[in-house]
């Protein structure tokens, strides 16, 4: 099988789908947002967001929760070992385009893109994806580009 | 409401901020994980330094997290905030460590008022930590909405 066949270059995949509860939301913001609009409902509603809604670091977070649980690759044929995935470098043109309400339902996405080998380092090549996430009406509320390193021999 | 420190104004080009230091402990590394990143080198010392990252290492998402909370820290919640479209790129440049101090800064690149709603500034920020050993080990950058100081005076 070739490596675009195992990592299905182009094929969205439907990730799955998490309600943004409003006390997971505030869990979350307390922690690391505690932007008003996160945390304090009265408050958000009087806000430029008009409403409690997620930190977008939440969001982005719940994203990558989905994406491991939904395999990567298909099942290797060969030949030789199975490409193994490694860390990330980061990621690039992330966009918050609404804001997540508290109760709302957003449903994530993963398409990886295309690869290239990395000189650096030898066995191992670069996997680009393009992430994205909608809300119930279809709208997208957040996407980003991002790249993982994967271990080829 | 108590006027706000920081408004569109203060962010002027080339300034630097901040954003103090953050000991990142196991404990919360192992928490962010379990919850968002559950992989081997999230969650346990011995599978960490059996990985590429050579110990228990934070997720990049948390990193992430950690990062926005020194920026709320060190001003965004005394400031006339108004949100942010979104982040143009993170590089998740070496390993965050559990043990290690994390100190923060930002830069602004560029501010300029919005053309459409001219009570609201864009502002440009990089950002950077740098652990113990002076490693830099994240950097961001990315744009946020700020009031400026008579708007945010006018709506208090």
């Amino acid at each position: 099988m070739t490596l675009d066949e195992f990592f299905a270059i182009g094929t969205t995949v439907t990730l799955g789908s998490y309600t943004f509860e409003a006390e997971a939301i505030k869990a979350f913001a307390r922690k690391y947002d505690p932007q008003i609009f996160h945390i304090d409902e009265e408050a958000a509603r009087k806000s430029v967001l008009g409403g409690l809604c997620a930190s977008g670091w939440h969001t982005a977070a719940t994203w990558m929760k989905l994406n491991l649980e939904t395999r990567m690759g298909a099942v290797w044929s060969g030949p030789g070992p199975a490409p193994e995935f490694g860390p990330s470098p980061g990621f690039k043109n992330l966009k918050w385009l609404k804001p997540v309400y508290a109760g709302q339902t957003i449903t994530f996405t993963r398409t990886a893109l295309s690869h290239r080998p990395i000189a650096s380092r030898p066995g191992w090549r670069l996997l680009t994806l393009r992430s994205e996430a909608f809300d119930s009406s279809g709208d997208k509320v957040l996407e980003f580009e991002s790249a993982v390193l994967v271990k080829v021999e | 409401m108590t006027a706000k420190t920081w408004a569109y104004e203060e962010f002027v080009e080339g300034a630097s901020i901040d954003l103090g230091t953050k000991l990142v402990s196991a404990d919360e590394i192992v928490e962010f994980a379990s919850e968002f990143d559950p992989q081997p080198m999230h969650l346990d010392e011995e599978a960490g330094k059996a990985s590429i990252l050579g110990g228990l290492s934070a997720s990049g998402w948390h990193t992430c997290a950690m990062f926005m909370r020194m920026l709320c820290d060190a001003f965004l919640l005394d400031s006339t905030c108004q949100g942010a479209p979104g982040v143009d790129l993170v590089k998740w440049k070496k390993p965050v460590l559990a043990g290690d101090t994390l100190a923060g800064s930002v830069v602004v690149l560029a501010s300029r008022l919005s053309r459409s709603k001219p009570q609201l500034g864009l502002v440009t920020l990089r950002g950077e930590l740098v652990n113990q050993r002076g490693e830099s080990v994240f950097e961001l950058e990315n744009s946020i909405m700020f009031l400026t100081r008579d708007a945010a005076e006018r709506a208090a």
